[in-house]
């Protein structure tokens, strides 16, 4: 495991001393912007490598002129020093010179930037939400909506079991897309600034909570890409992955008919009774995704961040006031509202999860109906 | 003023603790932020170093991810505001009045004050690691709605800042008047030594922007206390204009940490080429249109905001501009080393180090102006790299080679040359050991301001996190270095290099008290 490490560490220390000479066999260490899978990222690459190219190429020029005269003009090979000392004409060649250069960059610049915001005639529209810390995605035409969290379980991050090979960029709804399609995004947010971003998908727009920004991408490849919240957004914001699965026509139309099924499934549910056996199990899940980054699995909070729930006036106090602060967040703290993200199921679930797990044993049992009645 | 200076004697320096607390000697303040500034660099590098802990793995090892955003924050705060500005402001009160001919600042007073409010603020700043809910952890660009979620910290942060700010202002204020009013008979402004004029016109950067970051401060204040809605959307507010505000200071704010840098370095490259500065006129008109062009910039940090297109393009455009004049300037150092008689004592090794780094920090930062590929470079760890390899590689860099130079003017002893190339060296190595693998860490897409990544980003940063701890422990010799020169060493000359050419050359070393008491003739 050590030899392993240490090799790796050996070949990426060669790889940064070659700069970017061998691009494929150094593949596995990232050394430069992926070419990505849209036109968006394709044209970003080679204004990329335009650009460093250019840099290279006046780099090596001007250290190449200031090692010469370091090497040879040093009073120790018995160099003296010239009088010269300005020059009108020099001057004036070598501010225009990298004017032209610049004007020579901005040119296809600006031809790149004005497609890539140019949103107009997509073929689907899919809103983008940013919460701390985790996305929600919204297929407006299709009334598919649904919340994206982190998948890595907390052993790995704090180094109790192996990492997995998509350590921290696993989620466990990812963001489904047809390729070939120009998918608009509209991003927003709904508490502090994100920001979404794939690499392979070459774009990234800020999630600004009373804004709607977008952005387009075209996937052309079938494939799986991962991306991360690129705007600091609070504690979490290193685990707010993005993943995104392009799939084609027939795939993601048969993905559509399932989200639907499994939303009516749901609707259904949600208006029978359930069991407290029911609800404490689905209610672990969501505190452990929702609430336990704040409020921690022990439900014990963050002395002066986060309060806890365990023996909490609200965990143990009245059921009405409990759901409403689920739902509506409080005003003024780091606590969210959780009623445009959870279904009355999740909500009735982890009130009943709050109110029975660490000894708060209040014995109460809140029902779906119960939350949407509170809505 | 007295023109009497035959009581020399009576006005030494007052003994003991309130030499330093009452001094109105331009030297004494010199000193002070100076050592403040050390003092300042050391506390965000032991910062620093929990950061580059934390990233040698993946995984969460010493610190949990709000303390290590607090980290970050705070890091770039005492940087910024505690060593880099602080250690420019230092050399403009030990440096002005002796290169036009003056016997000290304009506002002695004043400049008394502008010191002793920094310990405060710091103080003040610092305490907010032991505070409820921890120190500001929303980044030092403060952006709502997240620093709103600081706890008790909130309130301390903004008034630090606010006195950070005065401090600044009153400092660039003095500058200001003592350039503008105290220079020698004949020293017309485009005899002006280059650090003079550097600091000059940073000294009116500072005086239009600083007001404007307290103005943004003041309004999260009053969103967070007073009710009201400037930056909170539920409000009518518009977060993205706190945005737009901060960075019409914030960009300003890069070149009055780079401009002096410029400066020092326009001194120090002539002196050991033995040979006049090429193109005196043009670092000049260059150093102007570099703060001019520093207004119209500032959207530039905030590309994926969604701004309409033709705001984007004028912004790339004006943006790329900003790489004319920078070019001319290197041109002009690389003119001014071609055919001189070049030696390379620990200064110039800094000096010229500052031009080969701070220009791959150029690089970078003309990449990152070409808007659709800034949405991809934008909050990752390329642009840190680039940051920090203009701020450390460039204004750091640039301290450290103006403390080498007037050190022995400072002080009356040279420094010991064999440590000093030794600093300059580990420096230089293990600067890029640290920070040269951070562009291949953002291209590969990682972000900035993340206390765990995915594996695949491990060993660039293990490599990163090693050159860290080395530069760390590197700048305690300079530490060591600056401790040996003050207690003693070979003795200097008055004019310590062969090749030094100006006003503060021809004062003893170390200088009188009031530099000059009779104004010097400037021809």
């Amino acid at each position: 495991m050590l030899v392993t490490r240490l090799k790796r560490l050996l070949t990426a220390s060669g790889g940064a001393a070659l700069l970017l000479g061998a691009p494929g066999a150094l593949a596995e260490y990232g050394l430069n912007l992926p070419r990505g899978v849209t036109p968006i990222s394709q044209e970003a690459y080679d204004m990329h490598m335009l650009i460093f190219w250019v840099c290279v190429g006046i780099a090596v020029l001007v250290f190449g002129v200031m090692f010469y005269s370091i090497v040879s003009h040093r009073k120790s090979k018995g160099a003296v020093a010239a009088q010269f000392h300005e020059s009108t004409t020099v001057e004036i060649l070598w501010t225009i010179v990298p004017f032209l250069i610049l004007v020579g960059m901005a040119v296809p610049a600006t031809k790149a930037l004005v497609s890539m915001e140019d949103t107009s005639n997509s073929d689907l529209s899919i809103k983008v939400t940013g919460y701390q810390w985790k996305w929600g995605y919204e297929y407006i035409d299709d009334d598919i909506s649904f919340i994206s969290s982190l998948a890595t379980p907390h052993d790995q991050i704090y180094n109790e079991n192996p990492k997995g090979e998509h350590y921290l960029l696993e989620v466990d709804n990812p963001l489904v897309v047809p390729v070939n399609k120009k998918v608009r995004l509209l991003v927003t947010a709904s508490d502090v600034i994100h920001s979404w971003w794939v690499p392979q998908l070459g774009m990234k727009k800020d999630a600004i909570p009373g804004f709607i920004n977008s952005m387009w991408i075209r996937v052309e490849k079938e494939g799986v890409y991962r991306g991360q919240c690129a705007e600091l957004c609070g504690k979490d914001h290193g685990f707010m992955p993005i993943v995104v699965v392009a799939k084609n026509e027939a795939d993601y139309a048969q993905w559509v008919a399932e989200q639907k099924s499994a939303a009516s499934a749901d609707a259904a549910a949600a208006e029978r009774e359930w069991s407290m056996d029911e609800l404490m199990a689905r209610g672990e899940k969501v505190y452990a995704t929702s609430c336990a980054a704040c409020h921690q699995a022990n439900g014990e909070g963050i002395p002066g961040a986060f309060p806890a729930l365990k023996g909490s006036a609200i965990a143990t106090g009245p059921v009405d006031k409990h759901i409403d602060v689920i739902l509506n967040g409080r005003s003024g703290t780091a606590m969210a509202a959780f009623g445009a993200q959870l279904s009355d199921i999740d909500i009735a679930a982890v009130a009943t999860y709050e109110r029975n797990a660490w000894g708060n044993d209040t014995g109460d049992l809140v029902q779906p109906s119960a939350v949407k009645a509170a809505r | 003023m007295s023109t009497e200076t035959t009581h020399d004697d009576h006005h030494g320096p007052a003994r003991g603790l309130s030499r330093w607390v009452f001094t109105t000697n331009h030297k004494d303040i010199g000193t002070l932020y100076l050592l403040f500034s050390l003092l300042m660099f050391i506390v965000g590098g032991a910062m620093a170093m929990v950061i580059r802990a934390e990233l040698f793995q993946p995984g969460l090892q010493f610190v949990e991810p709000q303390f290590f955003n607090s980290m970050t924050t705070m890091h770039a705060l005492i940087m910024i505001f505690g060593a880099v500005m602080p250690g420019f402001v230092g050399l403009a009160n030990w440096l002005v009045p002796m290169m036009i001919g003056a016997p000290d600042m304009a506002l002695p007073r004043m400049n008394n004050w502008s010191f002793w409010i920094l310990p405060f603020a710091f103080t003040m700043l610092l305490s907010t690691l032991f505070m409820d809910g921890g120190a500001p952890a929303g980044g030092w660009t403060m952006y709502p709605p997240l620093v709103m979620q600081t706890g008790n910290a909130f309130p301390f942060l903004i008034f630090s800042v606010h006195l950070m700010g005065i401090s600044s202002i009153m400092g660039a204020i003095n500058i200001v008047v003592t350039i503008v009013n105290m220079r020698a008979p004949g020293m017309t402004l485009m005899k002006m030594p280059l650090f003079v004029w550097t600091w000059l016109i940073t000294a009116y950067l500072l005086i239009a922007v600083m007001p404007v970051l307290a103005g943004s401060v003041t309004m999260l204040l009053t969103d967070r206390y007073f009710g009201t809605s400037f930056f909170d959307a539920a409000g009518g507010g518009d977060p993205v204009m706190f945005q737009h505000i901060f960075w019409f200071f914030g960009h300003p704010e890069v070149y009055i940490m780079i401009l002096p840098a410029f400066g020092i370095v326009s001194q120090i490259i002539p002196t050991f080429a033995r040979k006049r500065l090429f193109g005196y006129s043009s670092m000049v008109y260059a150093t102007s249109s570099i703060a001019f062009l520093s207004f119209i910039v500032w959207a530039h940090h905030m590309f994926t905001v969604g701004m309409p297109l033709t705001g984007e393009l004028f912004f790339m455009y004006a943006t790329m501009m900003i790489a004319v004049p920078t070019g001319v300037k290197v041109f002009n150092w690389v003119s001014t080393m071609w055919k001189g008689s070049m030696t390379f004592e620990t200064p110039m090794l800094f000096a010229v180090g500052f031009v080969v780094m701070f220009t791959i920090g150029g690089f970078s930062g003309l990449m990152l102006a070409i808007t659709p590929v800034d949405f991809q470079y934008h909050d990752t760890y390329f642009v840190v790299a680039h940051f920090h390899y203009v701020l450390v590689t460039g204004a750091v860099f640039s301290l450290m080679a103006a403390a080498y130079y007037w050190m022995p003017k400072w002080t009356g002893n040279m420094y010991d040359e064999k440590l000093g190339k030794l600093h300059f060296w580990l420096s230089t190595i293990f600067v890029n050991v640290l920070f040269f693998p951070q562009h291949f860490l953002g291209l590969a897409g990682m972000p900035r301001r993340i206390p765990d990544y995915s594996t695949q980003f491990t060993e660039f940063n293990q490599i990163s996190s090693i050159g860290g701890f080395a530069f760390g422990l590197t700048q305690l010799l300079f530490v060591y270095i600056v401790y040996k020169t003050i207690k003693g060493g070979e003795k200097a000359t008055d004019r310590v290099w062969e090749g030094a050419e100006g006003l503060e050359w021809t004062l003893s070393s170390p200088p009188p008290y009031h530099s000059f008491t009779t104004a010097p003739e400037v021809k």
